[in-house]
């Protein structure tokens, strides 16, 4: 086991539009690897866990850059970066979020060269995986977080199938808290994806987090403006309050009319392999005041149905903690 | 006692470099011709190599040679080898390096290799090995030994070799358990003062409880990569040290020369924290690569290679029975600890009983320890080797105690902290001076303790306040070493210094000992170190908080044999005693007459006419043979002000005291640090901004020793889980106070000539110790009995899971 730290051989493109990037990534299929900000793709290749033949470089892509008004909400291009997201002005004033999410996603340094669309794509944290051991992810057939001595301490709670990995991104849940869009293109065209859908678990497919497949590439994020300006609550719980990925974390945004909510939409972060919209407490809590009786009410529904490992227990009474809190706020 | 430089800030040398970019490291470095090594690393925790086949690598165009086993002198176990075959003792251990014209061609020939291995049982938890029938990390056993005979023989490295250590089932479920495993277990170091039944047969609060600290990786931000290449069977060698004359020895010892055919050149150091002290293993490597191939060698040492090889601190598994008398008097206290010392390196269970001795000065103690080995990376001491992970292990269980005796936890610590008459250890060794109560109490004072303390408990919605207090303590000072200067014909002082610049500007801070001596304007010193072709002497190890304490004395003793041959020098010229001379303003002259008088330059001249012992052509015949060789080089250059330092007496104690206001999110088990107050005893403060630095950076430290720091072993396969700064959970500017208050007692330490200590290791202590204090105290004074403290054990417990914290005292948790 070298510890490799050297890029190997690969080809690299550097298209400046958008059709060729798509007709490449077409062309290249599974042997392409799409790279934009790069904080999830040189550390997979340099310690050649990961072996792409060619490397399509989509930084010269101008239009898949920054925010743009639609006639309903808000467009956002894949390559936005982080800090932008953070920093928007459309954002942090209608949808503040997501700006919220994006500003404490790692560190400084990451969001100025992240972008939002791999955020969203990234692979999954498990240590396990990301050191190159045969995992049923990796395309082997066991788990080893998944046994009575793994140390799972940051793995999931809900909806392990095989693979207990959880979603990383801080972005993803005030995305699909927002009921955002993702606008995913390809030489066939263009399909657009509900947020909420555009994450899938390892039930469905256990290489890839997303529903993007070869040849695909996510262009931009859409948000409706159906949550401009509502009440937000974000929370990300970690072990650092910089360059860390979550424990659990929070969104919700919620519409508060006569002081009772009457829409919220509450999705957890790092407890499953996708966001976890908590839907329970969703309808639990409306028509409901936002206050402390209703967190009361609401006590431990956010994690029924959790089935922790032998160390993340803790996860339970964090994401319920984490409701209250987005209640008595 | 008033001085013109010391005391005062002034700027090192080495700064603006640092700052710009232009610092030289070990890997800046180039040589025309050189090539690259890349290493290959064991994917076993433990097993053996059956064969290796790497033909297919070494034909590859660009790969210029590989270096094995074969190459190297194999020491027997547990020493920890440059290159391993027989005994691979952990995942990560070096097997091979490649050298070629690139990096990227090395790893591609690495990739070519063919290793067939044979795989051995492992272990990453030191009560899995105690354990009857339990694996062992080595072929051998468990534990180190003391072989003497063996080592006369020449079969075992410095008188060590592996053996055996096993306790029954029901000993180490006890102590799993929380409880003292029972009289009939076997131990590796035990000793005892006092008596113990006695004294806590009159303590009226006796407290019991077990604790676990787990260890963590040293990081330094420069790797240790090395350069060497080889020029008429001389050796040049690059690389990144703590300390610089003290290594040559040993690496020569390496590399199979003579010391003086080996030019060890060091200028900075991007940390060490006790990993880097002495010549490391894999400095064999770049060497004996470099001779192989006869051409200039760069072994870059990646982040994760860092990891693996450069070493961690020790972890503990224990158990500490505490009794205090109703009048707040350390009656007696009973202390185990299972140590943790990885595939090779020590344990730390004696420092860490010491620490306890002289920080509650107890009537009676008894210390029972076993250190054993794990396929864990390779331990060494880092930053206050068992005695700030027994701080922190420490505080929260002595507030227990103080708080069932109903006292108050400062009066009680400032009762018990050692003045000068303090002892440590089981040998109840003496101390050059403390002045430590009186440190408690200034600190008590500028934290505002007797109000903090009302804060305790305080909600304020979902947080609730806690206040700690935590001692830190390390031995700061040794003696004996060189001292080296020379006044040039210029008038210049070159201070010579052999210490390595690892960071902390305590090389610049200590040879202003012999610029305060000597009464020159600092402006007119040149500070000769880094490269040992520049004829340096032989200094003390950059370790241990020694440096301000060991090198002030021996620049002092430079400065005062110069001082001596100035004075002969002007009498030879003027007439009458040496007595009748003094210095200033940086001439020598008559007392009775000052117009009668050299300027420095002017005797620098002298000395040079007249040779002997006043320009080097003699010398002490004491030297270290690296300050003679230093010296036969400068001969004649000037006045050599040379000579070794005497020897001091007793331990000399750096301690501090850390005070701690947390504020706890019980909903999140996150907390802010809102504020956080130290006072040293560490003698005179000579550098008030190093002194800061110490200060301050420890405190970081022990914030992340506290609450953050990982070192996990899967104990399914032996992968560590925190390789790289990330996944270590080091903790970051956001993540400590943004202020902090420090002071110092200042009372000079006796046996320094200027009265200074280092205070580099206690000011860790007491941050860590007080973190675990206040989250204790948040908590309502509850026992975490384990360090790091995490948000999700905080969790866990308001949730009322705290059989999940618990662990059975197991070292791999998450």
């Amino acid at each position: 086991m070298p510890a490799f730290d050297n890029m190997p051989d690969m080809e690299l493109y550097q298209p400046v539009q958008i059709d060729d990037a798509l007709a490449l990534a077409a062309r290249l299929a599974e042997r392409g690897w799409l790279v934009g900000g790069g904080q999830d793709t040189y550390g997979w290749i340099k310690d050649r866990n990961k072996r792409p033949e060619a490397l399509i470089d989509l930084n010269g892509i101008e239009s898949l850059r920054g925010v743009r008004e639609t006639e309903n909400g808000i467009e956002i291009g894949a390559l936005t970066t982080l800090t932008e997201v953070a920093t928007n002005p459309i954002i942090t004033q209608r949808y503040a979020l997501l700006s919220k999410a994006a500003s404490v996603v790692a560190s400084p340094q990451i969001r100025n060269a992240g972008t939002l669309a791999g955020n969203l794509a990234q692979d999954v944290r498990c240590w396990y995986y990301r050191r190159g051991l045969d995992c049923y992810r990796a395309g082997g057939n066991l788990c080893y977080a998944d046994t009575p001595e793994a140390q799972n301490r940051e793995h999931a709670i809900f909806n392990a199938s095989r693979c207990v990995a959880v979603t990383p991104s801080d972005t993803a849940p005030a995305l699909v808290a927002l009921e955002a869009q993702m606008v995913i293109t390809s030489t066939s065209g263009q399909r657009v994806v509900a947020a909420e859908d555009f994450f899938v678990g390892p039930d469905v497919n256990i290489e890839s987090t997303t529903v993007l497949r070869d040849g695909e590439i996510l262009t931009a994020v859409r948000i409706p403006a159906k949550w401009a300006n509502a009440e937000f609550y974000y929370e990300k719980v970690a072990d650092r309050n910089v360059w860390d990925f979550a424990l659990v974390s929070i969104a919700g945004a919620m519409r508060i009319e006569g002081g009772n909510i009457v829409e919220s939409s509450l999705v957890c972060g790092a407890v499953q392999c996708t966001p976890r919209r908590l839907t329970s407490v969703e309808r639990a809590i409306q028509g409901r005041p936002r206050n402390e009786a209703t967190a009361t009410m609401v006590a431990g529904m956010a994690s029924q149905g959790a089935r922790p490992l032998n160390q993340n227990a803790f996860k339970m009474p964090l994401m319920d903690n984490l409701v209250t809190k987005l209640l008595t706020a | 006692m008033t001085y013109k430089l010391l005391g005062k800030n002034f700027t090192p040398p080495d700064i603006e470099g640092k700052v710009t970019g232009e610092a030289r490291y070990a890997e800046d470095f180039r040589k025309e011709g050189m090539v690259f090594a890349r290493l290959l690393t064991s994917p076993l925790p433990a097993g053996r190599i059956v064969s290796i086949d790497y033909s297919e690598a070494l034909a590859m165009e660009g790969v210029v040679g590989i270096l094995t086993t074969e190459d190297l002198p194999q020491p027997a176990a547990p020493a920890n080898p440059s290159l391993a075959s027989d005994e691979i003792t952990y995942l990560g251990q070096p097997i091979l390096a490649v050298a070629a014209v690139t990096e990227q061609i090395a790893e591609n020939a690495l990739e070519k290799i063919r290793i067939e291995f044979e795989r051995r049982p492992f272990v990453v938890d030191p009560l899995d090995t105690l354990v009857e029938g339990g694996p062992n990390p080595y072929p051998k056993g468990n534990t180190l030994v003391r072989n003497g005979g063996a080592a006369a023989a020449g079969t075992t490295q410095s008188g060590t070799d592996v053996a055996e250590i096993k306790w029954s089932r029901d000993a180490v479920n006890a102590f799993r358990a929380g409880r003292d495993p029972g009289p009939n277990v076997p131990w590796g170091n035990e000793w005892e003062f006092g008596e113990l039944e006695a004294e806590f047969a009159q303590c009226t609060a006796i407290v019991e409880e077990p604790f676990v600290t787990i260890g963590q990786s040293h990081h330094a931000l420069e790797a240790r990569t090395g350069m060497a290449y080889w020029e008429n069977g001389r050796c040049f060698f690059y690389g990144s040290l703590q300390s610089h004359t003290i290594g040559i020895p040993a690496l020569a010892g390496m590399l199979g020369i003579d010391p003086a055919n080996l030019v060890f050149i060091n200028e900075n150091t991007g940390g060490g924290f006790g990993g880097k002290i002495f010549p490391y293993p894999i400095m064999a490597v770049t060497g004996h690569l470099a001779r192989k191939v006869n051409r200039p060698v760069q072994l870059r040492i990646t982040r994760e290679e860092e990891f693996y090889i450069g070493h961690a601190r020790a972890g503990m598994q224990g158990w500490l029975k505490m009794g205090i008398r109703a009048d707040g008097k350390v009656g007696a206290i009973d202390m185990i600890v299972i140590g943790d010392a990885g595939s090779g390196g020590g344990a730390s269970g004696p420092g860490a009983a010491n620490f306890v001795s002289l920080m509650t000065q107890p009537n009676a103690m008894r210390f029972r320890g076993v250190s054993l080995y794990t396929n864990t990376t390779p331990r060494a001491a880092q930053r206050g080797p068992g005695e700030n992970e027994m701080a922190t292990a420490l505080s929260p269980i002595y507030d227990k105690a103080i708080k069932m005796a109903g006292l108050d936890p400062v009066q009680v610590r400032i009762q018990n902290a050692p003045d000068s008459s303090g002892t440590i250890g089981p040998q109840r060794g003496t101390l050059t001076g403390s002045w430590f109560p009186q440190a408690i109490a200034q600190g008590a004072e500028m934290f505002n303790w007797e109000e903090r303390k009302q804060l305790s408990g305080r909600r304020n919605g979902t947080k609730v306040t806690g206040v700690g207090v935590g001692m830190g303590y390390h031995s700061a000072g040794a003696s004996g070493y060189d001292g080296l200067l020379r006044i040039g014909t210029d008038g210049k002082i070159y201070l010579h210094t052999g210490v390595g610049n690892l960071g902390t500007y305590s090389y610049a801070a200590v040879v202003r000992a012999a610029a305060e001596a000597l009464k020159v304007e600092w402006e007119d010193c040149e500070i000769v170190r880094g490269d040992s072709s520049l004829h340096l002497p032989w200094s003390t190890f950059q370790a241990g908080s020694n440096t301000m304490f060991t090198e002030v004395r021996t620049n002092n003793a430079a400065a005062q044999d110069a001082i001596r041959k100035l004075k002969q020098i002007a009498a030879t010229d003027f007439g009458g005693d040496a007595a009748e001379y003094d210095i200033d303003g940086q001439r020598v002259f008559k007392i009775s007459d000052p117009a009668q008088g050299l300027t420095y330059a002017q005797a620098a001249q002298r000395a040079v006419e007249l040779g002997g012992e006043y320009s080097g052509q003699t010398y002490p015949e004491d030297l270290n043979a690296i300050t003679s060789r230093s010296v036969q080089g400068l001969a004649g250059t000037g006045l050599i002000g040379v000579a070794k330092d005497t020897r001091h007496s007793g331990t000399v104690p750096s301690m501090t005291v850390g005070f701690m206001q947390i504020e706890l999110d019980t909903m999140t088990g996150k907390y802010d640090i809102i504020d956080y107050a130290c006072v040293a005893d560490c003698g005179t403060i000579i550098h008030p901004l190093g002194f800061s630095q110490s200060m301050h950076g420890g405190g970081v430290w022990g914030v992340g020793l506290a609450g953050y720091e990982r070192l996990v072993y899967d104990p399914q396969n032996g992968l560590p889980a925190n390789v790289g700064l990330y996944q270590a959970k080091i903790p970051t500017y956001l993540d400590v106070p943004k202020n902090t208050q420090h002071g110092a007692t200042n009372i000079p330490d006796p046996q320094s000539p200027v009265g200074s200590r280092g205070v580099g290791e206690p000011s860790q202590g007491c941050a860590c110790a007080a973190l675990a204090s206040a989250i204790s105290d948040a908590m309502g004074g509850h026992q975490f009995n384990r360090a790091p403290i995490t948000a999700d054990m905080i969790v866990n417990h308001v949730a009322q899971l705290d059989h999940f914290n618990a662990r059975n005292l197991q070292t791999n948790t998450f």
